[in-house]
């Protein structure tokens, strides 16, 4: 199956596949950009940040320090600088790990993904059997309840929770930390049901106008029964309207770990973001604002790519145009 | 952290249920809770008692009390206050500074208009709690920055469906009345573009009260909000996080009623936004 769409209909780009990545580029720029300027309204002095505020150094040795970080160069310079780096894949150093940025956020992505993908997991799982389920009256206005409380609870509230009942009552998991499997389970569904509760209201908004249209009558009248339909016709069209959610999905994800890793107390981005942004550590905010650009500007592409597998009209539709 | 766009709800039925009542009697209750605690409780949120401290929820305490004996059903009911002035407060610049951009922008021509919807959607980007971090970063925490954080995460939420309602109302037969008659552009811009691009707002503003509220709430769970021993929504959560193996109800209770809230405000914002649709038909 071959797949080059012509058109965009969703996202920012122009139509060329050029133009889509002159969309992306822009995206990291612009978010680079404000980032860099904003970040410069902090107040304090970053020195402060690398030594720790009570150190005791002349003023000397602070401004040599300042002049080592290109501190002094002018504003304009220093982006153009900032710019160009980020070009060739550098992000800056640390000021308080004196660390590449692009290591720092290197060794704690994987506990993140990891993080974030079993979430995933737990939340189609629970998406789908929630459509499944949803057949009679009584089950689909519980199950409404259900997603309305999912989406409505904050998910440090629904980690604590988690925590007294499975750990603290049953003792079937970890209390915190980033060990092993069992240590990512109560995380990994803490971040989850939000996101369940989302994708569960729009995937059966998606199946109930998929379960009038004409194919689903007849693949009924072809004796299919409600499993089948569901997994072999009506989830496959809703899907398609799912997928705009993705965004949201992985934005929530992301802005969701930082909550749920301080509440497990996990290694990951969010920490890392979160430490960086108590202790004025600007560089690594900066990178954390370039790599969640990126992160969004590449979904964006994918929502796209997918879009066309999905719908097949679509694909015809491009061929014809 | 926002359903704004997300989720829609079914908009089959257009009088009030059950749900609704009852939501809109939470959101009631709250109003009363700030405006005077004192109806719902005697008990001073402030006022330690060490003898009787982590004691399990009772007639005496619904909610039992804290490590420092203060009673938590108080702190809720006078919690109520900050967070639903955070709540309300940030939505309500989100919408005003949402609506004047998107209105801006879906007024100005093509480089304008491209222009700011190329940074709306550029800070449409990040995920909301991260912006809302981002910008506490720079202004630095407090009860006021929780407040300007929450606004800014959401505003191009806000800004991005003023600019298509701008679109759709400056097609409309009365402003094109307007512009024959030779009203200048801004006095069109105030006088019909914004009224008429302000309902769908406003409905999306219900909904984004619950999601505020808890955007604020866990930026001051993380300490970046005000400081203890306020009694703020968050901050007893967070207190109560150290105590969750000894005394669960100091965490469950306050997010029980943030929950609470989040859902009456979504459900009232619902049923509103089935109510505006059917009237459009």
């Amino acid at each position: 199956m071959t797949v080059t769409p012509k058109k965009r209909r969703v996202g920012l780009a122009p139509s060329s596949g050029l133009g889509r990545l002159g969309g992306m580029l822009l995206v990291v720029w612009g978010a680079a950009t404000v980032g860099f300027f904003a970040l410069r309204l902090i107040p304090g002095d970053p020195v402060d940040v690398m030594l720790g505020v009570h150190a005791n150094v002349s003023e000397a040795v602070r401004a040599q320090i300042r002049a080592d970080w290109g501190l002094t160069e002018p504003l304009f310079l220093q982006y153009t600088n900032y710019l160009g780096r980020l070009l060739r894949g550098d992000l800056g150093t640390s000021y308080r790990l004196q660390q590449p940025v692009v290591d720092v956020i290197g060794q704690q992505v994987t506990p993140t993904i990891q993080l974030m993908a079993l979430a995933m997991v737990f939340a189609l799982a629970l998406a789908i059997s929630s459509a499944m389920l949803a057949r009679g009256r009584r089950s689909r206005a519980v199950l409404s309840f259900l997603e309305l409380f999912a989406v409505s609870s904050p998910t440090f509230w629904t980690g604590l929770v988690l925590i007294t009942v499975f750990s603290f009552g049953l003792h079937w998991f970890p209390i915190a930390g980033t060990d092993g499997f069992l240590a990512l389970v109560l995380p990994a569904a803490t971040l989850a049901i939000p996101v369940a509760g989302i994708i569960s209201q729009v995937l059966r908004q998606g199946l109930d106008s998929a379960s009038v249209m004409p194919f689903a009558d007849t693949a009924r009248a072809r004796g299919v029964g409600h499993a089948g339909l569901l997994f072999r016709h009506t989830l496959r069209h809703a899907a398609a309207n799912s997928i705009t959610l993705t965004g949201y999905i992985v934005g929530s994800l992301l802005g969701g770990s930082v909550l749920v890793e301080t509440v497990f107390a996990r290694q990951g981005l969010g920490r890392v973001a979160l430490d960086a942004i108590m202790n004025r550590d600007i560089p690594i905010v900066l990178g954390v604002i370039v790599l969640a650009a990126a992160v969004f500007a590449v979904i964006n592409l994918l929502i796209d790519l997918a879009y066309s597998l999905l719908d097949p009209r679509l694909r015809i539709a491009e061929r014809d145009a | 952290m926002t359903v704004i766009d997300a989720a829609r709800a079914p908009t089959r039925r257009q009088h009030a249920g059950v749900g609704v009542w009852i939501a809109g009697a939470f959101i009631v209750m709250l109003l009363l809770a700030t405006v005077a605690p004192w109806l719902f409780t005697s008990v001073d949120p402030l006022e330690t008692d060490v003898m009787n401290a982590l004691q399990a929820p009772s007639f005496g305490h619904p909610f039992g009390t804290d490590q420092a004996g203060r009673d938590v059903f108080a702190r809720v009911l006078y919690g109520s206050r900050y967070s639903l002035a955070v709540g309300f407060g940030a939505t309500a610049l989100a919408m005003v500074a949402g609506l004047t951009i998107g209105a801006v922008a879906g007024v100005l021509h093509r480089v304008g208009d491209s222009v700011l919807s190329r940074a709306i959607e550029v800070v449409m980007a990040f995920p909301e709690f991260l912006l809302a971090l981002i910008v506490i970063a720079v202004i630095g925490p407090g009860e006021a920055s929780l407040l300007i954080a929450v606004a800014i995460a959401v505003i191009p939420a806000y800004a991005r469906v003023a600019r298509a309602q701008t679109l759709v109302v400056k097609r409309a037969g009365y402003v094109e009345a307007a512009r024959t008659l030779g009203l200048r552009s801004s006095t069109t811009l105030v006088r019909h573009v914004i009224p008429n691009t302000l309902g769908p707002l406003l409905v999306m503003a219900v909904m984004g009260i619950g999601t505020a509220i808890t955007a604020a709430a866990g930026l001051s769970f993380l300490g970046l909000g005000p400081k203890a021993p306020t009694p703020e929504w968050g901050l007893i959560l967070a207190a109560g996080r150290n105590y969750v193996a000894t005394a669960w109800w100091i965490a469950v209770f306050p997010g029980l009623v943030i929950t609470a809230t989040v859902i009456s405000t979504s459900t009232v914002g619902r049923f509103l936004q089935a109510k505006a649709a059917g009237r459009k038909r």
